[in-house]
């Protein structure tokens, strides 16, 4: 009960915190709104109009996985800056809960981006906002965002003991956005580059969604895998937390910067 | 004489080393290198399933627009660092000259946002079957060179801005992803509103994108010549406000005397 108080408190305090950051809000909405304006233009030269809500849906999911990677990627280098990183991991808590609430704040805030690119879509293209499947829309939106919440805690675990993990985000932003089909179907990718979404969340949450908004079969198959995986992410995160938190602390790098 | 030369060339290169946070392989290889990199498959696998461009189009639009990266980026670093590390104050009371001190640090950004730029190409080379000829190797490293200048220019204006203003990395990223809009390295250029259009032919590397299109579908480098003294002269535009703002921008903080406030 004490540990389901510290993630709930501590969800609410940071989401209410990131929700006025300018970095979040330049990372959740005026990034997923440029690479949206650029999606649109790129499918309306091509002669592809309706397909602007599948490049809306693509570019709200980009930003939800951006502020994952970078808002819960450089969770643990911005808490050595502040200075907090040992203070959060000598809470009585296990570092895990403290952790784990910071996490799916990013991914929540990142939803964001997806409501933003959605009504700009609305607005200036005038996309009509009809999903075949609502229900279901909902639930594969939640559970994705569930989903990307437990990999940006698994991300945050493995950087405990890495030092460059800014660098290591500016690299991952792309990759991700291309290997797990957010805007472009997958089937276009090399043969060999398949196998890489499997085991990406994003890539199972993306087709969820956009199943259940335009029309499509296995949408609770791919939501159970998006849900699956997050799972999987959880236990891992909590195994590595377990490792590199005594690793850290033992060779005393945890708040080296 | 002898003493701008130094300032320029020498404390040039020592403030790019100094001031410039991703030089370390550990961070220069995943952003300016590894980040180019798959913003380039990005953007030529959503053309192939969006458009009906070609990938020699986004090839060569991104591979000169990944100069903004290192060229935005570095340069904002180079000069707006100062405040950070609390070093502008003793830079400011020297008597070097100002021109030298300013400029002399563009040179090394520049010739990195160059080399990021002709990775950007070999990438397409490598990776996605870009075939532009030996013969349009010197004309495209010509264009890379004033693009390159250009968003080296538009980065020494967001580092002038950024001595006074409280986050300059905020700036820098907002006109690199504008940069990526407006510019048409994704969009032809027709295709964007009349206002975006206009927007675009007064920014860095507009110019250079569509020199570089031209260059790559078998056009000689004087057929260019209007659209590259263009992309020069939009450098020389942005160099020359960035030097200007810095001036005023270093007398209002010494008369308000909030150098170093953060």
């Amino acid at each position: 009960m004490t540990y389901a108080r510290v993630v709930w408190k501590g969800l609410v305090f940071l989401t209410k915190r990131n929700s006025t950051s300018s970095w979040f809000l330049l990372l959740v909405l005026f990034q997923p709104l440029i690479f949206a304006t650029i999606a649109f233009y790129m499918f309306k030269s091509g002669g592809r109009e309706g397909t602007l809500l599948y490049a809306a849906l693509g570019a709200g999911m980009m930003g939800i996985w951006s502020a994952t990677l970078f808002g819960s990627g450089g969770l643990i280098q911005w808490w050595r800056w502040e200075g907090t990183l040992e203070l959060a991991v000598g809470a009585p808590p296990p570092f895990f809960f403290v952790l784990l609430p910071a996490a799916l704040s990013n991914s929540i805030i990142g939803a964001y981006s997806l409501a933003a690119t959605l009504l700009w879509g609305r607005l200036a293209y005038a996309i009509p906002l009809h999903f075949e499947h609502p229900f279901a829309f909902g639930v594969a939106l939640a559970s994705t965002v569930l989903s990307l919440g437990l990999m940006g805690l698994l991300l945050a675990s493995s950087f405990v003991l890495y030092r460059h993990a800014n660098a290591l985000m500016n690299l991952l932003e792309y990759p991700v956005w291309v290997a797990t089909g957010l805007i472009f179907p997958i089937a276009l990718l090399p043969g060999w580059a398949h196998p890489v979404s499997w085991p990406l969340a994003p890539r199972w949450g993306i087709e969820a969604i956009r199943d259940s908004a335009l029309g499509g079969g296995g949408i609770w198959w791919e939501i159970a895998l998006t849900l699956a995986l997050g799972l999987v992410y959880a236990v891992a995160a909590f195994l590595f937390l377990r490792l590199f938190e005594r690793l850290a602390r033992a060779r005393a790098t945890l708040a080296l910067t | 004489m002898k003493s701008f030369v130094k300032v320029f060339f020498v404390g040039g290169l020592l403030s790019y080393r100094a001031l410039f946070n991703w030089i370390r392989p550990s961070i220069y290889i995943p952003t300016l290198l590894g980040g180019p990199l798959f913003q380039i498959l990005f953007f030529t696998y959503l053309g192939r399933y969006a458009t009906d461009e070609s990938d020699q189009f986004f090839v060569v639009g991104n591979a000169i627009q990944v100069s903004a990266l290192s060229a935005v980026f570095g340069m904002s670093m180079a000069v707006a660092n100062e405040r950070w590390y609390g070093t502008l104050g003793p830079i400011l009371a020297s008597p070097a000259n100002r021109a030298a001190i300013f400029l002399g640090r563009a040179l090394p950004v520049l010739a990195n946002s160059a080399f990021v730029s002709a990775f950007g190409f070999l990438v397409g080379v490598v990776l996605l079957d870009f075939r532009p000829g030996w013969d349009a190797v010197p004309a495209l490293a010509v264009i890379v060179v004033a693009s390159s200048a250009g968003s080296t220019a538009l980065g020494m204006l967001l580092g002038s801005i950024g001595l006074r203003a409280k986050d300059f990395m905020f700036a820098a990223n907002m006109a690199n992803f504008l940069l990526l809009l407006f510019c048409g390295v994704n969009v032809p250029l027709d295709v964007l509103p009349g206002w975006m259009q206009a927007i675009s032919r007064c920014l860095p590397l507009t110019h250079g994108i569509m020199a570089g299109r031209e260059i790559a579908n078998g056009e000689a480098l004087a057929g260019v010549g209007g659209l590259v003294w263009t992309e020069i002269g939009i450098a020389a535009a942005y160099a020359a406000a960035a030097y200007v703002v810095f001036r005023i921008l270093e007398r209002e903080s010494r008369r308000s005397a909030v150098l170093d406030s953060l």
